[in-house]
């Protein structure tokens, strides 16, 4: 309560002993968010719901998973046929997994759409870039504990690349793995790090995501300040109180996209083998590499920027940067108006071509390296092209703002109903 | 923004409806959750009935089979052994058998079991679970010791029938698990007979 | 920006291909998981043909009887040939040392193959056997060449013949085995009864791969159903608070 009384009977004795009622208000009741959000902005929440669902639905799977090398890939059976319901927990998973991802990269976009990366939420963007790479390496871990080929051999080629570096490389690898190949010992302690280590990181990060989020206040598609117009009791015009507008909103939003997550759970499991892929029914054989080693659909576009490039440690570096700089955005994109919708029109192509472009190194990254699209252009020439234009969106963005090339609308004072 | 006008009662009666819905909603997935604990068929498969044979069982000899986990003794009685059990009541905590959670309706008899001569008992004192001693030498375990077992870990005794004497930590009867013979020779421990209890 | 998205996820689903190793056209088996009479056949066949050699270490015999109405003094009689129980799981009898010996590799367990290897490989597979004296067990495999696998259901079918091509590749003629020709009345079935038969065997392994299949998409069907009306009432809530928004 903004007059510093304290509220009554069992809630006044736990306010009196700790911030309840306060953090209630501060982040919920009276978090006055813009009143125009739209469809990309459901992605938040429905990233934390499926985080709660990867933990639950996850820890489930621990109590009768057994992560030794003999007994791993049985045990993922043993769940799906003896189990009680064991089918229906190991479907959220790892259909979760692929969730996971898809709501992360439409709540990237959405950032990038709206320049929610720019100041003052420079840091908000730096926790959820961490939060996108120890997702990745949890996604990564908990893939091989199922054990079977894709498991074993794509957790081989992806530890194989650390010893790329030059130096420290080899070492680093057989220290990564515990052992000269992958092996059990690998296996246990990615399982140390999936379900005990990693999970714990993740909810740091994401707490610390949602509090430089409510440090500064929510941005919005018309990337106005709603801050700059408040009215006589200091809240600003353009803002509602998170509860219960948008808790209402984002319910609806959660069932939608539950219908959509039930269709896969129940219906469609493996999505065509892009969530769960058909060398993975078969148990791992250190011996005998399968047809095409390639990873999971969300690792795919940068595969095969690493692809691209025919020198191992070139690739990786390529790698690296692809996401580092993504890391870099704030800084390289000097623009000063945030939304697109007021952003100069070459903003807006280069946007579209950077997301066609990405979405063609994930679709290339899933067919082998050898192979021609449409029968007219190689796989490996066609990730090239893309993956310089992929990194020409990053130069482009900064010759674009750092010269004031860009002609940008002027922005709204007030935000606007579309 | 404003919130006057606004249709208290319908906004009351919406927030029920998506509560009870979600609730609903709720509590299905927990099901899924919840009966995930209870025994696999891995569990149920190695915990099914098992047969011994007891043709080969001499008077006063003790076997000792695992079902579910639980050492289960299969042992067969002398005549004379089989004779002193009534005049044992006097000294013992339920000598009808009254508790009806410690045998099934079959085992609710003088001599706890559906033959009078083979004793099939679970081997775990109910005092706080350790596996008693086989004793039926008279006077093996004390002076007026009349044959039966003994408990090593708190001293509790039961007789040849796992009844349980008086004066001692334990407070129940050995419990007798479901069995059936369904030959001769055979013995199935660990459920009862189609259409019998 | 919607058009966007949608062409985006487009472009992320790969194009579905039935390209297969060896050269050969996959068949398909018209699956169907819900045909309990054709599971009950083809694990009859199963059992008869196949168990020698290739173990289910998966699957119960209990799961199999219950998923597939068969009861259980018939699934005993009928399925199980080694004295094992109904909880028991369906191990084959082969030693994999013998069977190193005797085939030289050990003969994979099948749970899951129609999981790695997709229904259609496993059809074709059973259809494309072909007489070849070259090797030791007088028959190869167009699917798998050179496999160690004997064509266990030659009674059935007959042995077909190959049917040769000539290729020209860099200057050099071969000659390539493309198809396979069953010989008429050559087996104790008709070449359509030796394709149900075979799509029975390959109905049976689906279910095999996945017993659970047939009821998740049944509870599915509600779970949607429910949700959908989850939502009309998730809609109206919120359309009711959100007319005091603007």
């Amino acid at each position: 309560m903004s007059d510093g009384a304290k509220t009554s009977g069992l809630r006044g004795w736990i306010d009196d002993r700790f911030p309840m009622t306060k953090m209630w208000e501060e982040h919920v009741a009276r978090y006055y968010a813009p009143k125009n959000f739209n469809f990309w902005y459901f992605f938040g929440s429905l990233a934390l719901l499926v985080l709660v669902n990867q933990i639950v639905s996850g820890i489930w799977l621990t109590m009768n998973y057994t992560p030794d090398s003999d007994l791993a890939f049985s045990s993922v059976q043993y769940i799906m046929r003896d189990v009680q319901w064991g089918w229906l927990i190991r479907y959220m998973h790892s259909t979760g997994a692929s969730a996971f991802f898809i709501v992360v990269y439409l709540h990237m976009f959405r950032a990038l759409l709206y320049g929610s990366y720019k100041k003052p939420r420079e840091l908000i963007w730096i926790f959820g870039m961490l939060i996108y790479l120890v997702l990745m390496a949890e996604a990564f871990m908990g893939y091989l504990l199922p054990w079977g080929q894709m498991s074993y051999w794509g957790a081989q080629v992806i530890t194989s690349l650390f010893g790329a570096i030059p130096g420290i490389g080899h070492d680093l690898m057989i220290w990564i793995r515990g052992d000269y190949n992958i092996s059990g010992v690998t296996l246990n302690r990615f399982f140390a790090l999936h379900v005990a280590a990693l999970p714990l990181v993740l909810v740091f990060l994401v707490v610390a995501h949602i509090l430089a989020l409510h440090e500064v206040g929510s941005n919005n598609p018309d990337g106005v300040d709603i801050k700059k117009n408040k009215d006589a009791n200091g809240i600003p015009k353009d803002g509602i109180p998170f509860h219960p507008y948008y808790t209402v909103k984002d319910l609806m939003g959660a069932v939608v996209f539950m219908i959509f997550f039930a269709g896969v759970v129940f219906f469609a499991p493996t999505f065509h083998d892009l969530f769960l892929e058909a060398p993975n029914f078969q148990p791992a054989d250190p011996l005998q590499t399968p047809a095409h080693i390639a990873p999971v659909w969300y690792f795919t576009p940068f595969y095969s920027i690493l692809r691209s490039v025919p020198n191992k440690l070139g690739g990786v570096m390529a790698m690296g940067s692809a996401i580092f700089l993504l890391f870099l955005l704030p800084w390289i994109d000097r623009g000063k108006v945030r939304s697109h919708r007021y952003r100069g029109r070459l903003y807006k192509v280069a946007l579209a071509l950077l997301i066609i472009v990405f979405a063609i190194l994930g679709y290339l990254g899933t067919i082998p390296p050898t192979a021609t699209v449409a029968g007219v252009i190689q796989n490996k020439s066609l990730a090239q092209i893309c993956s310089v234009l992929y990194f020409s969106y990053f130069i482009f963005l900064f010759i674009y703002t750092a010269f004031g090339l860009e002609r940008t609308k002027p922005v709204p004072e007030r935000v606007t109903s579309k | 923004m404003k919130q006057e006008g606004a249709d208290k009662g319908r906004r009351r009666f919406l927030t029920g409806a998506a509560t009870v819905v979600g609730g609903t909603g709720a509590a299905f997935v927990a099901v899924p959750f919840l009966s995930y604990w209870q025994p696999s068929a891995r569990t149920k498969a190695a915990g099914a009935p098992i047969e011994t044979n007891v043709s080969k069982l001499e008077p006063g000899q003790l076997i000792t089979i695992s079902w579910r986990g639980k050492p289960i003794w299969v042992f067969r009685r002398t005549k004379d052994e089989l004779d002193k059990l009534p005049k044992l009541n006097g000294r013992l905590r339920d000598p009808q058998s009254k508790v009806a959670s410690q045998q099934p309706p079959y085992a609710a008899n003088a001599t706890r079991s559906i033959r009078p001569e083979v004793g099939v008992l679970i081997g775990i004192c109910t005092h706080l679970g350790c596996i008693p001693l086989y004793k039926p030498e008279v006077g093996s375990v004390d002076a007026d010791w009349p044959g039966g077992f003994f408990c090593p870990c708190h001293g509790s005794k039961y007789d040849l029938a796992g009844r349980v004497f008086t004066g001692v930590p334990a407070p129940m009867n050995l419990e007798v698990p479901p069995y059936w013979f369904p030959s001769e020779n055979v013995v199935t421990i660990g459920e009862h007979k189609e259409g019998s209890a | 920006m919607r058009k966007l998205a949608a062409a985006v996820l487009l472009m992320i689903l790969p194009v579905a291909v039935l390209a297969a190793e060896g050269g050969a056209q996959l068949m398909d088996p018209h699956v169907d998981v819900t045909d309990t009479a054709s599971l009950q056949r083809g694990a009859k066949l199963f059992t008869n043909y196949c168990m020698g050699c290739h173990s289910l270490k998966y699957m119960r015999y209990q799961r199999v009887a219950d998923d597939l109405n068969i009861p259980d003094d018939v699934a005993q009689k009928y399925l199980i040939w080694d004295g094992a129980k109904l909880s028991d799981m369906m191990t084959s009898a082969m030693r994999a040392s013998d069977a190193k010996q005797w085939l030289g590799r050990v003969p994979p367990d099948l749970t899951l193959v129609t999981r790695y290897r997709g229904p259609e490989w496993v059809y074709t597979y059973l259809n494309t056997f072909y007489r070849d004296d070259s090797q030791p067990t007088g028959v190869n495999n167009l699917l798998l060449p050179g496999a160690a696998m004997p064509h266990v259901l030659w009674r059935l079918q007959g042995i077909p013949e190959p049917v040769h091509a000539e290729e020209t590749e860099g200057g050099e003629t071969k000659v390539r085995v493309v198809g396979v020709k069953v010989p008429k009345n050559a087996g104790a079935m008709t070449q359509a009864q030796y394709h149900e038969a075979t799509r029975d065997i390959t109905n049976f392994l689906t279910y095999v791969g996945e017993p659970v299949r047939a009821t998740r998409q049944r509870i599915g069907f509600w779970v949607i159903l429910f949700l959908l009306v989850f939502f009309g009432v998730a809609f109206m809530l919120k359309r009711e608070f959100w007319k005091d928004v603007h």
